[in-house]
């Protein structure tokens, strides 16, 4: 019990403003496992805690700076 | 080294650099005026724009030093970011120093993105294509001026430059043109 919290402290938490999102589908490549994308190829969030490394990735790669660390 | 060397390695750097440039300029056109999302494409892209547009500046910065550290020709330190102080070839080395200056200020805000607002950004970004204009300039008249080869390179990448350019001009707004499908979809 006490491992898995610590397991998740060391998570990122990410977000998505959904205004500025426009879509690039980027987040759901760089972070398959929290981000799937809609029909339109809006993101989906499973999850918001992501290893941080790859936060770090995913939020310089976004074109739109639509995603973000919380 | 020899002087002749680093006057060859300025050119060599010189010409890669403006590959480089063209390819990182290009890519931004393409992530930009995209048509609909491809996210397979748009993370290869986007990865590209961000590592080579950094990587690129090794070469920029080696093109600069070796045509400073080249005693044969008069281009001062104060030349590289000065415009149209270089006592060799002043228009055109200034046109350099121009492309270098918008370099710096567009790596240095893209760098602090996440700092600034995005409007400003944005808005130093777009000077991306005149620093590509600049630098196209600046390696067609002078660098590459005695070489068919090189100057074919430079001049094959304003072509390419030019044609992406104005496809980005051409194209509407993927986002907008999204937003207008999605509103003609029946409401479920």
């Amino acid at each position: 019990m006490s491992n898995a919290r610590a397991v998740e402290s060391e998570l990122a938490r990410i977000g998505i403003d959904r205004v500025l999102c426009t879509g690039h589908g980027i987040c759901a490549r760089t972070l398959p496992e929290a981000v799937a994308l809609d029909e339109w190829g809006y993101p989906i969030l499973a999850t918001d805690a992501v290893p941080p490394a790859d936060a770090k990735l995913a939020v310089k790669l976004c074109p739109a700076r639509a995603l973000f660390l919380r | 080294m020899s002087s002749e060397l680093l006057w060859y390695l300025s050119r060599a750097t010189g010409v890669v650099s403006i590959v480089l440039l063209t390819v990182v300029v290009v890519i931004g056109m393409v992530t930009a005026g995209r048509r609909r999302p491809h996210a397979d494409r748009a993370t290869i892209a986007a990865g590209i724009h961000r590592w080579l547009s950094l990587g690129m500046t090794v070469f920029i910065a080696t093109h600069i030093i070796t045509a400073v550290a080249e005693g044969y020709v008069d281009i001062s330190w104060l030349s590289v970011v000065v415009p149209f102080t270089s006592g060799y070839e002043t228009v055109w080395i200034g046109f350099g120093a121009i492309a270098i200056d918008l370099l710096v200020t567009i790596i240095v805000t893209s760098l602090l993105r996440h700092r600034i607002s995005e409007r400003y950004w944005r808005g130093i970004h777009w000077a991306s294509y005149g620093l590509w204009l600049f630098a196209i300039i600046h390696g067609f008249a002078l660098g590459t001026a005695d070489q068919p080869i090189l100057q074919g390179i430079t001049l094959a990448c304003g072509v390419v430059g030019g044609l992406a350019a104005s496809w980005r001009v051409a194209v509407s707004h993927a986002d907008t043109d999204r937003r207008q499908e999605i509103k003609s979809q029946e409401w479920v």
